[in-house]
């Protein structure tokens, strides 16, 4: 069974299809970047995956479910068990500190404990700011943040739009870093991004135009 | 972590949220200033007419009849009276105690000066034991408080507990300035049955007819007119419940009431059935509503009432809004952060318990400070009005509360369902 399909998925906003009978398989422990132009469709794309958005059409089978047939509070509850987001923005509430901002995750998900948001930190590299409010962070640690919180309740698939988008070349490089960890230890990783190079260092590379996939090939170095 | 959000709220949002305090404080006090006022208006607006003097006159059985035949008004005619001893009795019944005050009343005319005066026997503030059956009832009372409206322009009121009911009176200024009498004069009284000397402690300013008596003790009068432990009537002031259908059926003929109605009616402080109640007590005699006063006593408490409730009304209407408005633009403006909580997994459930208990405790503190500030245009109210205090209530705590909750509540729906329909997707869409 493939972690998740889309099949002949589309969202229309008014006359625009921002995805056109979108088919993709993921499979466990699959590393996928997905690229594309501005506007191509990607976010939306990630957003149906992540449980986050409903299609216009077509079906979106997660483990063996299709979700587009439940409940918004079934939704919520799959996005919150089975997937970690990394959002194109970092979002974090910017009146709790990073410990804090990782703890909601797991304040929302089952419990919250404070040993295991700080690893989840320190996996990041940020254990020694774990006290810090975002203001007090760069963008690079606030992006560390979020992924801390996307990683906290062992998500079968982490889904990040963009996570190096606004990093220099040090953040991104430790950013590709713990996604590499992350890709080892067998979480399935779905990844949006205009960065060759981290489009490099996936396994496979979905490229969409006009909410369509126009192309969809294995990486060959890996 | 819960209380870790809520706080942060308080200090991110500490502008609206105080805003948000101020406008339930405002509806609070309102709310409890009206319903303090409100809940003992009744007792407070029947004082408040009693300035206009007794609402029940008390008479002998035929003596009712005649002054209704004839209306007259001091022609020697054979009158009826009562017997002194028996004025007691009117603290025996069911509702004495909501008899405020009462006095005696006797009169005669007498030689005065060369003219003839009508001189009035009563009691002012007449220290009067009754005991029957072996209880004691024990009362202050007579006409200083069935006549706030009189004013004494020169001396003070006959003070009976420290000169003693003996040979003094109170003129109206209208006899005092026909004959030039002042505050320490003796004056000369007499009868065919006896002659007085009354030494005037008092002029007063009455505006009706009595400006033009003199007003003495009740044996002064007694003695004047062969009368001894007998008077005419007594004037009754006691606080009523407002005349209602019931109390209209009733006051035709109580017999004809059914058993629960007649129990509901005779329980109830209708000037109806305290004048009952009295006739009941004291055989002989008849008691009389005061018609005029006792109908707009009713009315006037109606009307006020309705016009608290409605103010009540209408500014609960407005917090309401209001606190809708702020609740609102308080959720808008964080719509991108209760986005993220369901990003990451809140429920709409989690999510609305937690801007409730942000709202509810910031409704709690507007609503104390309310309550207090309430209590405070309640006391104003009270004073300027009413010209006493307003008992603080435990009743009007409990509703106000109820209702500050209710219109929080009430005001967030609309936020509520912001929250509800907010679909993380479109706030956290990102930069295209
Ligand atoms: N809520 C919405 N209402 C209307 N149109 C929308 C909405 N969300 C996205 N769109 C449109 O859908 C198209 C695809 O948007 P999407 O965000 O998926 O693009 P993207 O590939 O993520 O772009 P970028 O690389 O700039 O982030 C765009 O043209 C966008 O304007
Ligand atoms: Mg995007």
């Amino acid at each position: 069974m493939s972690l998740l399909e889309l099949k002949n998925v589309s969202k229309v906003y008014g006359n625009l299809r921002a995805l056109d009978s979108v088919n993709l398989t993921v499979e466990k422990g699959e590393w996928i970047a997905i690229m594309g132009p501005s506007g191509s469709g990607k976010s939306t794309m990630m957003n149906i995956i992540g449980c986050l958005d409903t299609p216009s059409s077509g079906h979106v089978i997660l483990e063996g479910r299709d979700i587009t047939k439940e409940s918004n509070r079934a939704l919520t509850e799959l996005h919150r068990d089975k997937i970690g987001f990394v959002f194109q923005q970092f979002y974090l509430i910017n009146y709790l500190t990073a410990l804090e901002n990782v703890m909601v995750a797991q304040y929302y998900h089952s419990m919250t404990d404070e040993k295991e948001a700080m690893a989840a930190l320190e996996r990041v590299g940020l254990k020694d700011r774990a006290k810090h409010l975002p203001s007090q962070l760069s963008g690079g640690e606030q992006q560390r943040v979020c992924i801390a919180r996307a990683l906290i309740n062992s998500p079968s698939l982490i889904l990040a739009d963009e996570p190096t988008g606004n990093l220099d070349e040090a953040n991104e490089n430790m950013v590709i870093d713990i996604l590499k960890k992350l890709h080892s230890e067998g979480t399935s990783l779905v990844v949006v991004t205009h960065d060759p190079e981290v489009g490099e260092v996936a396994q496979r590379v979905v490229k969409l135009s006009h909410g369509k996939i126009v192309s969809d090939e294995m990486n060959t170095h890996s | 972590m819960f209380f870790r959000m809520v706080k942060g709220t308080f200090v991110k949002q500490w502008k609206k949220m105080l805003m948000l305090a101020l406008t339930i404080a405002l509806g609070a006090s309102i709310a409890t200033a009206m319903l303090s006022v409100m809940l003992d208006v009744g007792d407070r607006i029947n004082e408040e007419l009693k300035a206009y003097g007794s609402n029940i006159i008390v008479v002998p059985q035929s003596e009712a009849v005649r002054s209704k035949l004839y209306d007259i008004e001091g022609e020697s005619v054979e009158t009826d009276y009562l017997r002194e001893q028996r004025i007691g009795e009117l603290l025996t019944i069911f509702w004495a105690n909501n008899i405020t005050d009462f006095a005696p009343i006797s009169d005669t005319y007498a030689d005065f000066d060369g003219s003839e005066v009508k001189l009035i026997g009563t009691w002012y503030n007449h220290h009067f034991e009754f005991s029957k059956k072996g209880s004691v009832y024990e009362r202050d009372t007579g006409i200083i408080n069935l006549r706030t409206w009189w004013d004494i322009v020169e001396g003070q009121w006959l003070d009976e507990q420290s000169i003693g009911s003996g040979e003094y009176a109170m003129v109206g200024s209208l006899l005092a300035r026909e004959h030039g009498i002042k505050v320490g004069d003796r004056i000369s009284v007499t009868t065919e049955n006896s002659s007085e000397i009354l030494t005037v402690v008092g002029l007063y300013d009455s505006g009706d007819i009595d400006d033009s008596h003199i007003y003495t003790t009740l044996p002064v009068v007694q003695r004047l007119s062969n009368t001894e432990n007998l008077i005419k009537k007594i004037e009754v002031s006691a606080i009523t419940s407002p005349t209602d259908e019931l109390a209209i059926k009733a006051a035709k003929n109580p017999s004809l009431l059914s058993g629960d109605e007649y129990d509901l009616w005779y329980c109830t402080a209708y000037v109806s059935s305290i004048c009952f109640q009295i006739q009941e007590a004291i055989a002989e005699a008849s008691a009389t509503a005061v018609r005029q006063i006792a109908d707009s006593e009713g009315k006037i408490l109606e009307k006020t009432e309705l016009l608290m409730s409605l103010i009540t009304f209408m500014s609960l209407v407005g917090a309401t809004l209001g606190v809708s408005n702020l609740v609102t633009s308080s959720v808008m403006e964080r719509s991108g952060e209760i986005a993220l909580l369901k990003a990451v997994g809140a429920q709409n459930i989690q999510i609305t318990t937690l801007l409730l208990t942000e709202f509810l405790i910031t409704a709690v503190f507007g609503a104390l400070g309310g309550y207090f500030m309430g209590y405070g245009f309640a006391e104003i109210i009270g004073r300027s009005v009413f010209s006493s205090s307003v008992e603080m209530s435990g009743m009007v705590a409990f509703v106000v509360t109820v209702l500050i909750f209710s219109i929080t509540i009430l005001g967030s729906i609309p936020a509520i369902r912001i929250v509800l329909k907010l679909r993380p997707s479109e706030v956290l869409h990102g930069g295209h």
